[in-house]
């Protein structure tokens, strides 16, 4: 890829930039997964490794963090971006190189930030840990170069009408630079005090509902339809989605600190807004899963329809969840418990991972026009993933729920300790088997990249996947 | 371009986008910015100074250029006994000033009128360095800068303080954010049960100029706001951050040995090798007593955390 950095844009082949990012968003993910599944170790064990500030929890676990969501999620979206935008537009990626050099400063950037982040030189606001240097470098040189190839590739379609899918493209690369800038004025005008701590979790609720959630589900308005040959069951549904996200979910921000003293209407306010995340959930759910009708053998048959439709799936008890978790009946209980922890994951490697899995799969079979090297390896990274994360969610799920009642009925802390032990081991071999499972992922995509079968012209990958 | 989703489509999004934004970010604003500092909130941004995240001052994040927390018995001009030890906030020669200095607005309007009024905060010179304290009118706290006032000067306090009455608290909010103990600590008692176990929840007023202010959110250990309150041995705290299981068996907290540095209070080179082995002697039985912890310098990480988890009250 990077002899194509300083070629003219025509010279490049169609595709490049997706392919560049699809890669770096798995070996980001296997990255990202590893230090999660050591960092867990650490909570289990907490003498494995010690004596060391490098290896150290409080320096690699937002590390874990930043890494699976700047680098595997959103890499992974501009992997998505990349190759569904032009195939929507009827069209070719407005600038190729601007993607390849997007891609490569968005490696740079991330490996720097999350560097200086390891060695604990970070803000102190947990999701906008990054000095601000990096947060601005962000915006500037990962989030903008991004925008600006999706709204041109957009604007040169040639077809009439904006797809779902492109609609939520485009307005979610321009939210996610307004919510940098925002979130992180505190520190580029050091904004202090409750100013800071609540636009520290306005940033937070806003990267995920604004960002992350938006842009995922547009991914399943592709995926579904393309690979089933289905129709999408209804773009009015899509529209009370598209809408209902930008007004409903961009208001929450609050109810991530129901305990801080803020302004009483704010939190009730923030408290009924998130209730209404189950208007757009529902719609995306139910949209998806009638897009299906008729074509529900794919569930089984097709690797990339199973993984968006368990990514589809799991969004029901990730909004069920995040609806009524943050409500102050439910919220006095679970809050800054395992609980909470186990939702986040559910969100980023249960609902959103599936969903981009298979965007990535689809996306780097068709870009390269290579068969996938083994299904059977592919159906293994899916079982492993799935009973990782399964553990992971159950193990963590009961430790917030014992976390919970501790808290409530006064127990001594280290009571707790003892008893969430068992379920951090737990989580442990869930953490483990997810960064196994992308181990086989990469290795596989590596060899379709290197002997995959060739791919006929005018044939999509799903429909000779099980030719010889 | 013409087509109308363009006009129709960017309008309602800006609408929809902008009005969230009002609500959520302008209307909370302005009761942010009315919220009057109550004393705690100026004890801390005294105590942490302008910053205790990633700063051009301290780009390493080493905890350097940070004021100190002196408690005076004596006064540093006359040297005559005072009535009462006072707890003074040392900035001295080249030290960023607090947050309130230069933008007092963030101290509330009746704080900062006698802030600047009786206090003269915004008398203060960078190059010759500062002493705050805090008073009481009535029940209104506020900032003196004693150096305008009383013409005490930062090297006189430090010069006649014994290092007992010293707290690196700064440097030490510092490490905390730096070492990531908030990602399992919480600075903030909820408003549930933590009333009997963590001491009350914090007030509205009780963080103005205080940044970062490192709530934490994923709470795997005990709440630290008034961990000073509850637990004040120096002892006990050495113990448990050189190795938490030495004073409880079932702690999952990470050992902090490496903030010791490489000399001890003596300027012995420690030998942190021979130590866990000893310790892992005294774990499978083959010794009946663990090594003992060995004591920080004065000038060591460590010693700064310590400050800083006292000063938590």
């Amino acid at each position: 890829m990077l002899k194509y950095l300083f070629a003219k844009n025509e010279d490049i082949p169609s595709g490049s930039a997706a392919v560049f990012f699809g890669f770096s968003a798995i070996l980001w993910f296997v990255v990202g997964t590893g230090l999660g599944s050591f960092n867990a170790a650490k909570l289990a064990f907490p003498d494995f490794v010690t004596g060391n500030e490098w290896f150290a929890f409080g320096h690699m676990r937002q590390v874990h963090v930043l890494a699976v969501i700047l680098g595997w999620i959103s890499m992974a979206f501009a992997m998505a971006m990349m190759y569904i935008t032009p195939i929507l537009g009827n069209t070719r990626l407005w600038s190729e190189k601007l993607g390849l050099w997007n891609c490569l400063l968005w490696n740079v950037g991330l490996s720097l930030g999350l560097t200086l982040l390891w060695a604990g030189i970070g803000s102190g606001r947990e999701y906008s840990d990054f000095i601000w240097p990096i947060d601005l470098y962000v915006a500037l040189f990962v989030a903008l170069p991004l925008a600006i190839n999706v709204w041109m590739t957009i604007l040169k379609r040639r077809v009439q009408g904006i797809y779902t899918t492109n609609w939520f493209f485009g307005g979610g690369v321009f939210m996610v630079i307004i919510v940098y800038l925002t979130g992180n004025l505190p520190e580029f005008f050091h904004l202090t005090g409750l100013s800071e701590a609540y636009l520290t979790w306005w940033f937070a609720h806003n990267v995920l509902g604004l960002w992350i959630t938006p842009v995922a589900a547009a991914i399943a308005y592709f995926t579904i339809p393309k690979v089933t040959g289905n129709p999408l069951y209804s773009h009015r549904i899509g529209h009370l989605h598209f809408w209902s996200v930008v007004v409903f979910y961009s208001t929450p921000a609050a109810h991530h600190l129901m305990s801080a003293p803020l302004p009483e209407w704010l939190k009730s306010f923030a408290s009924v807004e998130g209730v209404l995340i189950l208007v757009p959930a529902i719609a995306f759910v139910s949209n998806i899963l009638l897009t299906m009708q008729g074509k529900w053998s794919m569930f089984v048959e097709s690797l990339e329809v199973r993984f968006t439709i368990t990514g589809v799936l799991m969004a029901i008890p990730l909004n069920m969840q995040g609806g009524f978790q943050q409500t102050r009946a439910i919220n006095w209980y679970i809050h800054g418990t395992g609980w909470i922890v186990a939702h986040a994951h559910l969100a980023l490697l249960g609902f959103s991972t599936f969903l981009e899995g298979a965007a990535v799969y689809l996306g780097l079979q068709s870009l390269m026009k290579r068969k996938l090297y083994s299904l059977t390896l592919g159906n293994i990274h899916f079982w492993l993933l799935l009973i990782g994360f399964s553990i992971y969610w159950i193990s963590m799920t009961i430790a917030g729920l014992i976390q919970g009642a501790g808290k409530i009925y006064e127990v001594p802390y280290i009571d707790v300790v003892i008893a969430e032990h068992p379920y951090m081991i737990a989580r442990w071999l869930g953490g483990t088997l997810v960064f196994i499972s992308n181990v086989i992922w990469l290795y596989n995509m590596w060899m379709t990249a290197r002997v995959g079968t060739v791919i006929p012209a005018g044939r999509m990958p799903h429909e000779i996947a099980y030719e010889r | 371009m013409n087509f109308r989703e363009y006009k129709i489509g960017s309008r309602m999004f800006g609408l929809c986008l902008g009005g969230s934004m009002c609500i959520t970010l302008l209307m909370p604003s302005y009761d942010f910015r009315s919220a009057t500092s109550t004393d705690v909130a100026l004890d801390k941004q005294l105590s942490a100074g302008w910053e205790t995240g990633w700063n051009v001052y301290d780009p390493l994040m080493l905890g350097n250029n940070k004021p100190v927390k002196v408690v005076v018995k004596a006064d540093p001009k006359t040297g005559a006994a005072l009535a009462a030890p006072v707890t003074a906030y040392v900035y001295r020669v080249g030290t960023p000033m607090p947050n309130a200095a230069d933008h007092p607005g963030n101290l509330g309007e009746s704080v900062e009128k006698l802030s600047k009024d009786k206090g003269k905060i915004g008398e203060f010179n960078k190059a010759t360095g500062a002493v705050y304290v805090i008073e009481k009118d009535g029940t209104t706290p506020y900032i003196v800068n004693k150096t305008a006032t009383d013409g005490w000067m930062p090297g006189d306090v430090l010069g006649k303080a014994a290092d007992a009455d010293i707290a690196e608290v700064g440097k030490g909010k510092t490490m905390f954010v730096r070492e990531g103990c908030w990602w399992c600590h919480t600075l903030l008692p909820e408003e549930t049960q933590d009333w009997q176990v963590f001491g009350a929840p914090p007030y509205l007023g009780d963080f103005n100029g205080e940044s970062p202010t490192a709530f934490g959110s994923d709470r795997k250990a005990p709440d630290l706001l008034h961990v000073g309150s509850r637990n004040s041995s120096k002892e006990w705290m050495m113990l448990h951050f050189f190795n938490p299981r030495l004073v409880q068996t079932h702690s999952i907290m990470p050992r902090f040995d490496y903030m010791w540095g490489e000399k001890d209070a003596d300027g012995k080179t420690i030998n942190f090798d021979q130590w866990r082995a000893d310790y892992n002697d005294y774990r499978a039985g083959k010794k009946p007593n663990p090594p003992d912890v060995p004591a920080y310098a004065k000038d060591s990480e460590i010693r700064s955390l310590i400050d800083f988890m006292l000063s938590l009250k």
